[in-house]
């Protein structure tokens, strides 16, 4: 280990910090933790962002970990906790599996990514190319989360951790999106923030709760 | 002349049919059989054992004996892994022999003059199956294997659910004895010579070595135990008497790691690294499988029988780790993984035997299986309660004992896998030992329930207050097996280092230089990566323990009062407040409910004047696997039977058409 | 096996034994203080142990020799863990003859005589507390053993002194997979010692119960050396976490014994600082329903297997 340089050493350590936050979201039932570990999952991101930035020069990285920042710790986390307020939305039950049975397809899935990314990874040309396994593990964990959640507001933070999962891809392993690609993602990711926002507003109108499995209803 | 291990073998094999064919001369006399016969083949097993024991890490020795066929004589072999397998043979058969002269009573089932022939009978047979050196051999003594053990199994045979488990024990025996067929047909590789001898120089292309194994795999898996033909253990085990389920899980199932073993590494040349893949993995399906269903089961005996199912998927899932380390050429970690395989054979043999000799102290004084109906024996049974601790003890992998020392080494032998070139097989090697650390704890969860539900507590039936100790011939029985265990926990190095030549003949590599350390340590590998000495752990704790000891007397004081339990000072207390079998198991069922299917449930409710309470639990594996079988195979015997009609004009109709069709073809 | 070895080996043990009361006082004390109680005094186990000692012991008339000879066996296998576990020194002669794996072991082998001598009473509770002690048992002790592994694969060795070795007298580098490790290890202690969110062990009521309702039979020196061996067992669980996650300030092999008894001081603070932090997640935390045990400890032993994968893909 003393020939891998300190700042990849601390990405790496963020890294698992971020697959770590990904596997408590799998297990957590409160909302509100939920929207929690979503912040932190923020924070770490931007540390990593804001670490690369540092160590191979580019100031427009410290940007992007800025935006990152506004966006994901502080406006989304925000928005959330107003919906959940106004939805009053404060518990979710039991998921489609139990969550020890969950978990285990989580693991199953994290060996799977690692050796999807290891063919890959050995490709990339930074130094921090071996985490591509952890984020392509955290985008499948948070997928996993969106699938076996039954109300709305889980799986749109399993939408949203997915995309954290896939930032995080981009900035091990290429050092970075081009400020274009980046800003075009911030502006989809609010833009479907607001329409999901109304969304439930009419769910909640139409069935009085917010359990998805009331719109398999509407195909009959 | 000295005479040679391979003669002295052959001796003791015809040492054994002698005593059973004496014992068909007098069948209903209970005590020539049991003080001349019984001891008697006890004395062959100890002579069996030390030949054994000698034997391993000599020059292999071959005969070849006339008898059999005029074409095909017996071709016998002794080298050092049928000599270690005949080691356990012998050591684990003196124990149950000597259990056996006081165990067996007059039933109204088999007499016990023909119970001894078929116990020698079986005896002698898998001896032969051990240095058998050609197929035709190994199959006659592997028949002869099953077909004695059946015929113990249905001692009781009139009892309709024994004879129910005979059968299907004899249904799947034969099915495992077909792949075995199979598998030496396709190992002759087309030369017709079935003796083991060319089977080692022949190099198969590489389909079908892997059909081979396949087919190995299977045979000697329907005869070990392995998931999906486990289903006849939980049957077979508790109907046969309790010798005899002693001698099935302590010495059969071990044959067929033998043959596996033996076809493996000596009959195939080369293995491929995704066959241990495969085994690895059912190795440890079965064991996690087995570990949960022995702890929901509220029979002794079947509580046992899954534990032995788990065991073999153990030692299964260590085969299947040697394989792959042997196939990427890692000779060292594959010797250490096959002694702790090997060794882990040898443990359970004896740990395993012990507790069924215990059950059937048990069974003999209380007339009870059920877990529901005993309870607080060690007061009554001081000597089986102490010695069956042991046991516990040393199946649940606890130090200084034996268990502990072949899952360490086997732990250790997991922990190097990171060197492996694929990262698929680096990712599969720590959750298999996820799976097996899971497995060992399940294994402490289950004997606690076994050894605490019965020998602990109080009596939950009235009539426990009669039973009585074990006789002379069980104690010792029991004292030899427990000693086995204590010695092989504390020796771990002298032990090692006696099943080293194995590793050299069937890896290649002999592990010795880096294993061997002292006599005190073991250490493999190196001294500054890992080591374990038994005998000062347990010269420390009980140093320990007795400092204390003195210490506490010495400054305050020993003294004792007696008085009713305190239980939080509830006035009643009766012992059916104790928890049941089921009871205690109910976590278990919780956590894993998707395994089981639950067959029937009677809860009660608080209106019932009589409250019961009962579940039965099944294995789904036979509603998936075996009963879609047995429908199809009667929907053909069904359709096939149509085409008897029971007319004769019909028949003669068959008859001729059959002769016309012939005439035409072969004009 | 030098002298030096010896007498830091003897000196480890005894302070280790001598410290462990003071451990669990210490954790009541900050326990009491974040509740805004008057807390009692830092000295109170020690009080409690040398009273109990004194009385006669009462033993039920059911009992067998297990019941009466569980206390020392249980005591006897925990002398044994803190003479491996590397508080103070790594110049461990007895190390040797145990490692990791060997320590889960002894700490098995404590929890299965405990069970055993719950269940030889034939009372309602005792069976109880076996059953729930076993289950927390059969989860926690392999989330521990992949703790370890973890630890085992990064330094190369199943030997705790060689751990710390490594870990500590390295150059200092960040092991991400140890990140898993360490919430995984600080679920299974807090199971394994009977804390909040698993078991509450100030209750007095018995069905909440785990470990207590295992010794509710055990009077006097009985009672006294559970006791003890209960405070050696969190001794042992805080010297585990700290050699694994914070090894600084441990004696390497060959410093003497005066080395040994000059990284006290340094062990003393870090077990305070460990004891206050044990006592902030007890007050916390409620206690979970027992049912809940089991995605209690599962989510802990996914997570160290998910360390040890960690540690494969990133090598560290």
């Amino acid at each position: 280990m003393s020939g891998v340089p300190l700042y990849a050493q601390f990405i790496n350590l963020l890294a698992a910090i971020l697959l770590l936050l990904a596997f408590a979201m799998l297990a957590q039932r409160r909302v509100l933790s939920l929207v929690n570990l979503f912040a932190a999952q923020g924070v770490a991101l931007a540390l990593s962002t804001a670490i690369v930035a540092f160590a191979t020069r580019q100031p427009h990285l410290y940007g992007s970990a800025l935006l990152t920042v506004l966006l994901k710790v502080a406006l989304l986390p925000w928005l959330l906790h107003r919906l959940i307020q106004r939805l009053d939305v404060k518990w979710d039950v039991e998921g489609l599996i139990n969550v020890p049975t969950t978990m285990l397809i989580g693991i199953v899935l994290v060996v799977f990514a690692f050796n999807l990314a290891f063919p890959i990874s050995q490709l990339a040309s930074t130094v921090t190319r071996s985490t591509l396994g952890i984020a392509i593990a955290s985008v499948m964990l948070s997928f996993l989360m969106m699938i076996t959640r039954r109300k709305a507001i889980p799986q749109v933070i399993g939408f949203l951790a997915m995309e954290n999962g896939l930032f995080f891809a981009a900035t091990s392993a290429t050092y970075g999106m081009p400020m274009v690609v980046e800003l075009g993602i911030a502006l989809d990711i609010l833009v479907a923030m607001l329409i999901l926002g109304v969304f439930f507003f009419q769910i909640r109108e139409q069935f009085d709760s917010l359990d998805l499995k009331h719109l398999e209803r509407l195909k009959e | 002349m000295m005479p040679t291990p391979l003669q002295l073998v052959i001796a003791a094999i015809a040492a054994w049919l002698a005593i059973g064919a004496l014992g068909l001369l007098r069948p209903r006399d209970l005590r020539f059989v049991s003080r001349f016969l019984f001891p008697a083949g006890a004395a062959v097993a100890v002579a069996l054992a030390i030949v054994g024991g000698y034997a391993v890490g000599k020059l292999p020795q071959s005969t070849v004996l006339p008898l059999g066929l005029p074409d095909l004589p017996f071709h016998l072999r002794i080298d050092s892994l049928s000599a270690f397998f005949l080691l356990l043979l012998g050591a684990t058969a003196a124990a149950i022999s000597l259990f056996s002269s006081g165990y067996f009573r007059s039933s109204d089932g088999t007499p016990p003059g023909l119970v001894a022939m078929q116990y020698h009978a079986f005896l002698a047979a898998m001896a032969l199956v051990l240095i058998a050196d050609d197929a035709y051999v190994f199959m006659v003594a592997w028949e002869a294997m099953a077909l004695a053990s059946y015929f113990l199994v249905t001692t009781e045979h009139r009892i309709p659910e024994i004879r129910r488990a005979g059968f299907l024990y004899l249904v799947i025996a034969h099915i495992g004895a077909i792949a075995i067929l199979l598998c030496f047909a396709v190992l002759q590789g087309g030369s017709g010579d079935y003796t083991f001898g060319s089977m080692r120089s022949m190099i198969l292309p590489g389909a079908w070595s892997s059909i081979a194994f396949f087919l190995a795999l299977t045979g000697f898996g329907a005869k070990a135990g392995i998931l999906p033909l486990h289903i006849w253990l939980p049957e077979a085990h508790p109907a046969a008497p309790s010798p005899v389920s002693a001698l099935m899980s302590g010495a059969m199932l071990k044959m067929a790691i033998y043959g596996l073993l033996r076809v493996t590494f000596e009959l195939l040349n080369g293995q491929l690294w995704w066959w241990g893949v495969v085994a690895l993995t059912l190795g440890l399906v079965t064991a996690l499988f087995g570990a949960v269903f022995a702890a929901v089961q509220s029979d002794m005996k079947r509580l046992l029988a899954y534990s032995s199912i788990e065991n073999i998927g153990i030692i299964v899932a260590g085969i299947g780790l040697v394989i792959l380390f042997k196939s990427y050429g890692k000779s060292l970690l594959a010797g250490i993984t096959l002694t702790a395989v090997l060794y882990h054979v040898l443990n359970h043999a004896f740990y395993k035997s012990l507790l069924f000799l215990a059950t059937g102290s048990v069974l003999h004084a209380t007339k009870e299986r059920s877990l529901g109906r005993l309870g607080g024996l060690i007061h009554r049974m001081p000597w089986v309660a102490w010695l069956a601790l042991v046991g516990t003890l040393a199946i649940s992998g606890i130090p200084p004992l034996n268990g502990f020392v072949s899952e360490w080494l086997l732990l250790q032998a997991f922990l190097f896998t990171p060197s492996l070139p694929q990262t698929f097989v680096n990712m599969l090697v720590p959750i298999a030992a996820a799976a097996l650390v899971l497995t060992a704890a399940l294994t402490a969860y289950v004997m606690v329930k076994f050894y605490g539900v019965v020998f602990l507590g109080r009596p939950r039936e009235p009539n426990l207050a009669y039973a009585k100790d074990a006789g002379r011939y069980e104690r010792s029985a029991l004292c030899y097996l427990a000693t086995g265990c204590v010695l092989l926990g504390v020796l771990p190095a002298n032990v090692t280092a006696f099943i080293d030549p194995i590793n050299l003949m069937l890896i290649g590599a002999s592990a010795a230089p880096r294993l061997a350390g002292n006599w005190l340590f073991l250490a493999p590998i190196d001294a500054d990566r890992s080591s374990y000495s038994a005998l000062i752990v347990l010269v420390v704790i009980v140093g320990v323990v007795l400092l204390t000891m003195t210490i506490v007397r010495r400054l305050y004081h020993g003294r004792v009062r007696i008085a009713p339990a305190w239980d939080c000072g509830f006035p009643l207390q009766t012992p059916r407040m104790q928890d049941t079998a089921e009871g205690f198991g109910q976590p278990i069922r919780q956590v894993f409910e998707p395994f089981f299917r639950i067959m029937q449930r009677q809860l009660p409710t608080p209106f019932d004047s009589a409250p019961r309470y009962s579940v039965r639990i099944d294995d789904h594996l036979w509603y998936w696997i075996y009963a879609p079988i047995v429908r199809g195979a009667e929907w053909i015997a069904r359709t096939a039977g149509r085409v008897q009609q029971g007319r004769i004009s019909v028949y003669l109709t068959y008859s001729f058409c059959t002769l016309l069709a012939l005439l035409f073809f072969v004009r | 096996m030098t002298a030096a070895g010896f007498a830091s080996q003897l000196l480890q043990l005894a302070i280790a034994v001598a410290l462990a009361p003071l451990l669990v006082g210490w954790v009541n004390q900050c326990r009491a203080w974040l509740q805004n109680k008057s807390a009692p005094s830092l000295f109170l186990p020690y009080r409690t142990i040398r009273k109990l000692f004194a009385k006669d012991a009462v033993v039920a008339e059911g009992a067998s020799g297990i019941f009466r000879t569980m206390p020392y066996i249980v005591f006897g296998a925990m002398c044994c863990a803190a003479a491996i576990v590397p508080s103070l020194a790594t110049d461990l002669p007895f190390a040797r003859a145990a490692d990791a794996i060997a320590l889960v072991g002894l700490f098995a082998l404590a929890r299965i005589f405990m069970a055993l001598a719950a269940m030889d009473i034939g009372t309602a509770f005792g069976s109880l507390g076996a059953r729930r002690e076993m289950f927390v048992g059969f989860l926690a002790e392999p989330a521990l053993l992949m703790v370890l592994f973890t630890a085992s694969l990064i330094s190369g060795s199943t030997s705790l002194t060689t751990i710390v070795d490594t870990l500590a007298h390295r150059e200092l580098a960040i092991y991400p997979s140890l990140a898993f490790a360490g919430v995984a290890f600080t679920m299974v202690s807090l199971a394994e010692n009977a804390r909040i969110p698993v078991d509450n062990p100030a209750t007095h009521l018995e069905l909440t119960m785990i470990h207590e309702a295992m010794i509710l039979e055990y009077s006097a020196r009985h009672l006294a050396l559970i006791e003890w061996a209960a405070a050696l067992k969190l001794f042992n669980y805080s010297c585990i976490g700290l050699a694994l996650f914070f090894p600084i300030g441990i004696a390497a092999a060959g410093d003497g014994w005066q080395a040994t008894l000059g990284a006290a001081p340094l062990l003393v603070l870090k077990l305070a600082i460990g004891g206050a932090l044990l006592a902030l997640i007890e007050t916390l935390s409620a206690k979970m329903r027992i049912f809940r045990a089991p995605e209690f400890l599962g989510t802990a032993f996914l997570l160290a297997v998910l360390g040890l994968l960690v540690n494969q893909l990133l090598g560290s």
